[in-house]
């Protein structure tokens, strides 16, 4: 008797319950169903769920059975046999056997690996405490949901997609949360610094407390967690910290099975492995030297491993760009492929700082590379397909920023977009106005102007960010007989003046460079060596005390407090107050001139003696020695109080009237250290012969018989001005006031790079007079503002720097070792 | 990659400052090389002397990813070293790339007085 042999089902055994193992079954199924027999072996008690939504999991949006993808019933009516818990431990590869951790045998003809990956946990002191937890899988989020039962204060240690989510999460179950995060902005793997700071304001509103550039030390406790120190000492206390630093690919298994494994199990593009009856698919694999976290390209392996177990033809895997949205309700982020940008690319940034949107483009080649959208990413999706298909974006550059909607040809340029909006489309978001109401107004009032428009409608009258629309809403709606406003913007980077971004950072409360930078839309992304500057003394100017300088922002010189010379070298001159200095500093500077062989020494105008030439590597060790003597940096490199240059007085001069080099002294010292918006030289003459020259100073005292003068305004350089007599006192402290307040005045009034010369012409000497002389109330107040923000203003920058304080400005790198290839 | 080229591993990206830059120094009289980072972590190589008058570009503001020279305010580009706006000239560029979180440059500049490309 002959009989046809039975076609023996072919056995294929899944390692991995995920969801890149479950989605290869399920295409599997979908192209053969019952071309295997499939055992599934998963390490978690559990079927097979998302495990992106274990977010919406831990904030309690969702619950378990919401985000399960596959329940037992679909085992069971495909056939599956599935083995919950029981992790492989073993695959023997010669007698093709898998063996679970319970002793479960399970042969097969192909075998899937896709065992996914582990959270990366730094091996810091402490690591191993219980109250250490991780957030991977649904028995972590039972870990944080238990210790959010307990209330109290939680610490998540990574600042990326999933520590954000923790982060959040456990704040929704009532936690106190502070986020660790090494880098300078959250999330730097997925968003730009803009973008990353965003949403660290927008989550710093929700009450979580955001620490960037934050590096953990230990984690702290004795039989539990009980805080985390950082790097710089700081403590935060911590009744749970949850790792969430990254995840490795888990190729354990395959590395004891002998298979080839990198950084994850090598597979190639038709995802085998070193082993042809081995197949690995998702976060375990390494693919051309990639490893992947999203899923996106999880799903793009599975089918192609489900086409090549399915005996079906194949194009391969091709890593395809990816993109990323946060998972965090009321937080809109979006960002796909080469968001950086870099060499050969075009940025193309939109910000709209009433909305609190921030987009930006990055384009090579005419076409889509990259996108960073927060605050609106609901042209996300369209993007990312711009991205996908490399089309050929050029004819939409100008409109681009704006999304789909503005991406039809006859809206080819932002003023015609403008035109083409609708009259309720609100065009002054602090206002709410919208663009009927504008064009109404400009046709039935009259208006010619911006400043009318902001007078009758109110729009463009707060923030001002609008401005720009308006004016396109002006320019169309008149025609011809509408001529732009002459406003000269800081730089390139913006539209605005600098008085506007004076005023918008009090008003706005902007207090940061990259806030200011949102807040007034800037079109680019950092700024450029005009506008940075500036910013950094206008935010020193308004938050003394609260605002951190930014040295990358700062000129070289007042960087390293010292002065550029033409050979890169740099000359370095020590205060001497009011010109006064005695034998031991002119010993220690005599030292340091032959210790650092400083080729020149020479006496300045303002009465100080340079030290030219000297190499920047040296600065902090001749500072060093000058601080040794008791000498502090002389200020003669930055935009603030350079020297207060004096006679000898009626100490000494028998035609003196005054203690002039007494009076130098003491205002030197109250106004040292002072940042203004340029330079500010000071002069003191103990009688009209004026030796000290104090009339072409920007703040000048000439002693007389009755007392002092007090001149303002002069300068010596190419437009010799002498000063204008701003009025005459009688007491020692009524100069040091007046002077306080003018020198107040002018840093809250001056424009940065603008000498108090061209200042006082600008605004009047009336107005100052106003306001230091007539008004006493208000010099009062002018006076305190200035030593209040000098209390935070007179640290010895010297001293700060040779003891080390970013010491990496004057250390070449050291070269150690040539690189591997 | 061109084979003559001889890699050197000068540390992690954080030894150089975002938006600015670090010195590297060279032997045998060779100008000494800037490696900047920019605001977007991008790091680039220059020969540290502006076309201009030769100041020390690892001095200047980094600003996108150009760099402002601090004795006159040329803006050169980082990527080619070429002077950007009407100015002409060009600092040489040296290879840089950041491998696994390492930093490592060439010390042979791309091209030698040759023009600025791409």
């Amino acid at each position: 008797m002959t009989h046809t042999p039975f076609p023996m089902r072919r056995r294929l055994v899944v390692i991995g319950n995920g969801m890149a193992g479950m989605r290869t079954v399920e295409e599997l199924l979908a192209r053969a169903p019952g071309r295997y027999d499939i055992t599934v072996f998963g390490a978690e008690p559990h079927v097979n769920y998302n495990r992106i939504m274990l977010s919406p999991l831990l904030s309690g949006e969702k619950t378990f059975a919401d985000i399960v993808i596959n329940d037992r019933a679909w085992y069971t009516d495909n056939g599956i046999t599935l083995h919950a818990g029981d992790p492989v431990v073993a695959i023997d590869r010669a007698n093709r056997v898998v063996r679970s951790a319970s002793g479960v045998e399970a042969p097969y003809e192909c075998l899937l690996l896709a065992t996914g990956s582990d959270p990366i946990i730094i091996p810091v002191p402490g690591h191993t405490l219980p109250g250490v937890i991780t957030f991977r899988d649904v028995a972590d989020v039972d870990a944080m949901l238990a210790a959010a039962a307990r209330g109290g204060r939680a610490v998540v240690i990574g600042g990326g997609l999933l520590g954000l989510e923790a982060a959040v999460g456990l704040k929704a179950r009532g936690m106190e949360v502070t986020v660790l995060h090494l880098a300078g902005h959250l999330m730097e793997r997925q968003i730009d610094v803009s973008a990353g700071w965003l949403l660290a304001e927008d989550l710093k509103r929700r009450g979580l407390d955001v620490r960037l550039e934050a590096d953990t030390a230990e984690i702290v406790g004795i039989d539990r967690v009980e805080g985390v120190r950082l790097k710089d000492d700081t403590m935060i206390a911590a009744d749970v910290v949850v790792m969430a630093v990254g995840i490795r690919p888990n190729a354990r298994l395959a590395r004891d099975s002998g298979l080839a494994v990198n950084r994850g199990v090598v597979v190639d593009d038709l995802m085998a492995t070193s082993d042809p009856a081995i197949l690995a698919v998702g976060e375990c694999v390494e693919h051309r030297g990639v490893c992947h976290g999203l899923v996106a390209p999880l799903w793009d392996m599975a089918r192609v491993c489900a086409d090549r177990l399915a005996g079906l033809d194949t194009s391969g895997y091709e890593p395809a760009a990816t993109s990323t949205k946060l998972k965090v309700t009321g937080v809109d982020l979006f960002s796909a492929g080469d968001f950086q940008g870099g060499p050969d690319c075009e940025d193309i940034v939109f910000r709209d700082a009433g909305r609190g949107v921030y987009k930006r483009i990055v384009l090579r080649d005419g076409k889509l590379a990259g996108a960073v959208l927060y605050g609106d990413a609901t042209d996300g999706a369209w993007y990312f397909q711009l991205l996908r298909e490399g089309a050929d974006v050029g004819a939409l550059r100008d409109t681009l920023a704006f999304g789909q909607a503005y991406a039809g040809g006859a809206q080819a340029n932002p003023s015609a977009a403008v035109a083409a909006l609708p009259d309720t489309a609100e065009i002054c978001g602090c206002n709410g106005v919208c663009k009927g109401t504008i064009v109404t107004a400009i046709t039935t009032q009259g208006l010619t102007t911006l400043d009318e428009v902001k007078a009758h409608t109110k729009a463009a009258g707060s923030c001002g960010s609008c401005s720009g629309l308006v004016e396109h809403l002006l320019a169309h709606t008149l025609g011809e007989g509408y001529e732009a406003q002459a406003v000269k913007p800081v730089c390139g980077c913006t539209d605005h003046d600098h008085d506007s971004v004076r005023r918008l950072i009090a008003a706005k409360g902007l207090k940061s460079i990259p806030a200011v930078m949102q807040g007034l839309e800037w079109k680019t992304p950092d700024g450029c060596h005009t506008c940075r500057p500036a910013l950094n003394y206008y935010l020193l100017a308004a938050w003394p005390g609260e605002y951190e300088d930014h040295a990358a922002s700062r000129f070289i010189n007042e960087r390293v407090h010292a002065n550029i010379q033409k050979d890169g070298t740099f000359s370095v001159i020590p205060r001497m107050w009011g010109g006064l200095t005695n034998p031991r500093e002119l010993r220690a500077i005599a030292d340091v001139a032959e210790r650092y062989a400083i080729p020149t020494l020479k006496v300045t105008g303002g009465q100080r003696i340079d030290l030219l030439g000297v190499r920047k590597e040296d600065l902090p060790a001749v500072w060093a020695d000058l601080n040794a003597a008791g000498m502090v940096s002389g200020h003669a490199y930055g935009k603030s109080l350079r020297t207060v240059k004096t006679c000898v007085g009626n100490e000494w001069c028998r035609f003196g009237t005054q203690a002039s080099m007494e009076m130098g002294v003491q205002l030197e010292r109250m106004t040292w250290g002072s940042w203004t918006p340029h330079k500010f030289k000071m002069a003191v003459s103990g009688c009209p012969r004026n030796c000290a020259e104090a009339t072409i100073k920007d703040f000048g005292v000439v002693a007389t018989d009755g007392g002092w003068d007090l001149h303002v305004g002069g300068n010596g350089g190419i437009h010799v001005r002498a000063t204008d007599l701003l009025c005459k006192v009688t007491t020692a402290e009524e100069v040091i006031e007046y002077c306080g307040a003018f020198m107040q005045l002018y840093r809250e009034e001056g424009r940065y790079l603008e000498r108090t010369a061209p200042w006082l012409e600008r605004v009047g000497l009336a107005h100052i007079q106003a306001r230091v002389v007539d008004d006493a109330e208000n010099r009062r107040l002018l006076f305190g503002r200035f030593m209040a923000s000098q209390r935070h203003a007179q640290s010895d920058p010297w001293a700060e720097r040779a003891a080390g304080k970013e010491a990496h400005e004057f250390t070449p790198i050291p070269i150690t070792r040539q690189a591997a290839e | 990659m061109d084979q003559t080229l001889i890699w050197l591993d000068i540390g992690t990206l954080d030894d150089i400052p975002r938006q600015g830059s670090r010195v590297l120094h060279r032997d045998g009289g060779l100008v000494p090389i800037a490696v900047f980072r920019t605001v977007d972590d991008q790091v680039f190589a220059l020969e540290d002397r502006c076309p201009h008058k030769g100041g020390p570009l690892s001095d200047g503001i980094v600003h996108g990813h150009r760099v402002t020279c601090p004795l006159h305010n040329w803006v050169i580009d980082l990527a080619t070293g070429g002077a950007t706006g009407p100015d002409e000239g060009c600092a040489g560029s040296i290879p840089v790339e950041v491998r696994r979180g390492r930093v490592v440059v060439a010390l042979t500049p791309r091209s030698t007085g040759g023009g600025c490309h791409g």
